[in-house]
């Protein structure tokens, strides 16, 4: 059946409450009100308000209470309303639930759903891409599905793993992708890279929204000749390096992009480990294109600007190819 | 009763407060020009907020979240009236009333809504997330209840200066629930800092019923937790609210520390312009509609004999007018260059 984004999310969820009795939700108006993006719409009505509850805008409670309810043997789904407000519960995920199995041998099997992602017109809070904070937190896993398909495997997988996910869904991608979705009990696997798409000439490495961005250029620039390889992540941490570093090796040039800010943007991580492990294999440098370091500005023509998109992309895989 | 001249009723500039020039002197009831003023006040903010909620939305001119002030504009101009002009603002998301009584005018305003370089932020950010140190007025952000620790700040800076300032933090039921919201006010109480807090209790924070935001019956209820005075007061009376706040500023200017103002009151509108707020039993729209804060005030002067039908009358025609001007300014006002994307991240 085709399915949007959001469609999907919401039966990977609904899926895993079936399942498993100790599958609950919480977040703010997530129940009646279904969500701001509408994710949760339908589950309070079918599950009942133990397992959907509605929280007062208390993000570090939402945060600390889905870590103490997983020690109680439940599997807590939190929903915090836009990714740019999870700082307000910064000190639970980062402190708390990420270092618990680590110093005490304590598993916090918590899901935090984040909806992030520019290209709304939703200004400096409501369209960052605050992953790298948590990518550089060791004992999180973060998670960022960029289609229909992974985002409901990979929010079956998240709530089933054992330590702490933070699960960004791209709000831009919400309804705009549908596909095929499986009806059937699949899961994606955390940690495994995908290839979106095959090709021989530069691998693009990228997740989220952005894996459409590259997947518009390499039909462009296809005609010119130019096959392009995108790697898309999925998952930051833990990181496929192998998938990232196989298509390297084949294709010898390599272009990392992300929405997310350039400085400190895990991209810079990802072309490490290139430059390090891939060294000998590389036929140019390895690129970035990511969001330049300012705040995401509000306005169409400065949020036009900030964002990385098909032309930003175009011109430098251009500039790669004939190096 | 005593002629008013309405024409000088007007958004001031600068950080002066323009008030109505009373040829008429004593014999006018001292409430008369505050009741003018606030009428003024609550009618633009209702004109302007109509137009961008309901006209430059809906036609694209506007894009990105809209959150309005419908049926709660008592409370920032009986409270913004009561202020002197170097006392510290921090208007929340309902407050826009606050920048006309500071002199933004709504050509400014438009221009924000409308991601232009006229607006406060020059197109950085949008709606009312926007601010003006000069006019002493702070840009919220975007997370609920952050402003009060940093309000908590500014008030122990005036302290601190020897100033007889007050600052004044504006904010909603549901902010309330945040960490940053007790942090911020048990600062402030145990620093005795000059802080007053107004609370639109609209009842709802985004579909959240207030039961389930709190489970005690007031938010002026949680002051004696941390050994501050507070007061409920009728969030769609606009001179009560302008009493109220008169007393709880001079208690902070006094220097007791600070003081609650709970605003009882209703969003006429769901939550921003996108939400068709179908979770609130339409009875209580109804109910609410015949509290509205203006209709009241209008009620009361005509009354009281502070101004007659016909300059009741010319208030509304000026606020249309005005606004109308104001659109038109605003829309002549360009896009913020592209160009100019990486300025002013840091000093030069
Ligand atoms: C920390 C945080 N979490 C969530 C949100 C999303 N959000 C925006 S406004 C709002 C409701 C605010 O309710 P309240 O404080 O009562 O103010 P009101 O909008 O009713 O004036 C929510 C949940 C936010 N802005 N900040």
């Amino acid at each position: 059946m085709t399915t949007t984004y959001v469609d999907a999310i919401r039966q990977g969820i609904s899926e895993e409450m079936e399942r498993d009795p100790n599958v609950f939700l919480l977040g703010e108006d997530i129940g009646v009100y279904g969500g701001a993006f509408k994710v949760t719409q339908g589950l309070l009505e079918r599950f009942g308000e133990r397992r959907v509850v509605d929280t007062p805008i208390s993000e570090s409670a939402i945060v600390g209470a889905a870590i103490g309810a997983s020690f109680m043997g439940l599997r807590p789904v939190a929903e915090i309303q836009f990714a740019d407000f999870i700082s307000c519960g910064f000190d639970q995920i980062v402190n708390f639930a990420a270092k618990c199995r680590y110093r005490w041998n304590a598993p916090a099997p918590i899901v935090v759903r984040a909806p992030c992602g520019g290209g709304i017109h939703g200004g400096p809070f409501h369209s960052q891409q605050n992953e790298a904070w948590f990518a550089h937190t060791p004992g999180l896993k973060v998670v960022l599905p960029a289609t229909a398909r992974d985002a409901k495997g990979l929010i079956k997988s998240a709530i089933r793993d054992n330590d702490p996910v933070i699960f960004f869904e791209h709000k831009a991608l919400y309804r705009r992708i549908k596909e095929e979705v499986p009806e059937d009990d699949y899961s994606v696997p955390i940690g495994k890279a995908n290839i979106f798409r095959e090709g021989k000439h530069i691998t693009v490495v990228t997740y989220s929204a952005m894996v459409h961005v590259a997947a518009e250029a390499a039909e462009i620039l296809d005609k010119d000749g130019i096959s392009v390889e995108i790697v898309d992540l999925r998952t930051l941490t833990p990181l496929d390096e192998e998938t990232i570093l196989a298509s390297v090796r084949k294709t010898s040039k390599a272009l990392v992009l992300h929405e997310a800010n350039l400085t400190g943007g895990f991209g810079g991580e990802i072309t490490a480990r290139i430059t390090e492990k891939a060294f000998e294999d590389l036929d140019g440098p390895v690129l970035r294109l990511a969001a330049p370091d300012v705040p995401v500005p509000f306005s169409t023509p400065l949020e036009e600007a900030y964002l990385p998109n098909t032309q930003k992309l175009l011109e430098k895989l251009r500039w790669l190819a004939a190096y | 009763m005593a002629a008013v001249k309405l024409e000088l009723i007007r958004p001031s500039s600068g950080t002066e407060r323009a008030t109505v020039a009373d040829q008429a002197g004593a014999e006018t009831d001292p409430l008369a020009d505050l009741a003018r003023q606030s009428l003024y006040y609550m009618a633009m903010m209702r004109e302007v907020e109509d137009r961008i909620e309901r006209k430059l939305y809906r036609q694209g001119k506007v894009v990105g979240g809209v959150y309005v002030g419908r049926g709660q504009e008592a409370i920032p101009v009986g409270s913004g009236l009561a202020v002197r002009p170097d006392d510290m603002l921090f208007p929340s998301h309902r407050d826009m009333a606050l920048f006309l009584i500071r002199g933004v005018s709504a050509r400014q305003i438009f221009a924000q809504y409308m991601g232009r370089v006229d607006g406060l932020t020059n197109g950085r950010d949008g709606n009312m997330h926007m601010g003006d140190l000069s006019k002493r007025l702070v840009a919220i952000i975007s997370a609920m209840a952050a402003s009060i620790p940093v309000a908590a700040g500014a008030a122990m800076g005036m302290k601190y200066q020897g100033k007889d300032t007050v600052t004044v933090v504006y904010f909603g039921d549901g902010a309330t629930s945040r960490g940053d919201w007790h942090e911020g006010i048990n600062l402030a109480s145990v620093q005795k800092a000059p802080l007053v807090l107004i609370c639109n209790n609209n009842q709802y924070a985004y579909s959240t019923p207030l039961s389930k935001q709190m489970a005690c019956a007031n938010v002026a209820d949680r002051a004696p937790g941390y050994g501050i005075p507070s007061e409920v007061v009728d969030g769609n009376d606009v001179l009560a609210i302008h009493e109220a706040s008169r007393r709880a500023i001079a208690h902070a200017r006094a220097g007791h520390g600070p003081f609650l103002i709970e605003c009882k009151t209703f969003r006429m509108t769901g939550h921003s312009a996108h939400d068709p707020a179908d979770y609130v039993p339409k009875h209580l729209f109804a109910e609410w509609s015949a509290q509205c804060p203006i209709a009241r005030l209008e009620k009361k002067i005509i009354e009281r004999g502070w101004a007659s039908v016909e300059e009741v009358a010319s208030i509304r025609a000026r606020v249309v007018r005005e606004s109308d001007e104001a659109v038109e300014a605003a829309e002549k006002s360009p896009y913020p260059d592209a160009s100019t994307l990486l300025d002013n991240l840091y000093e030069k």
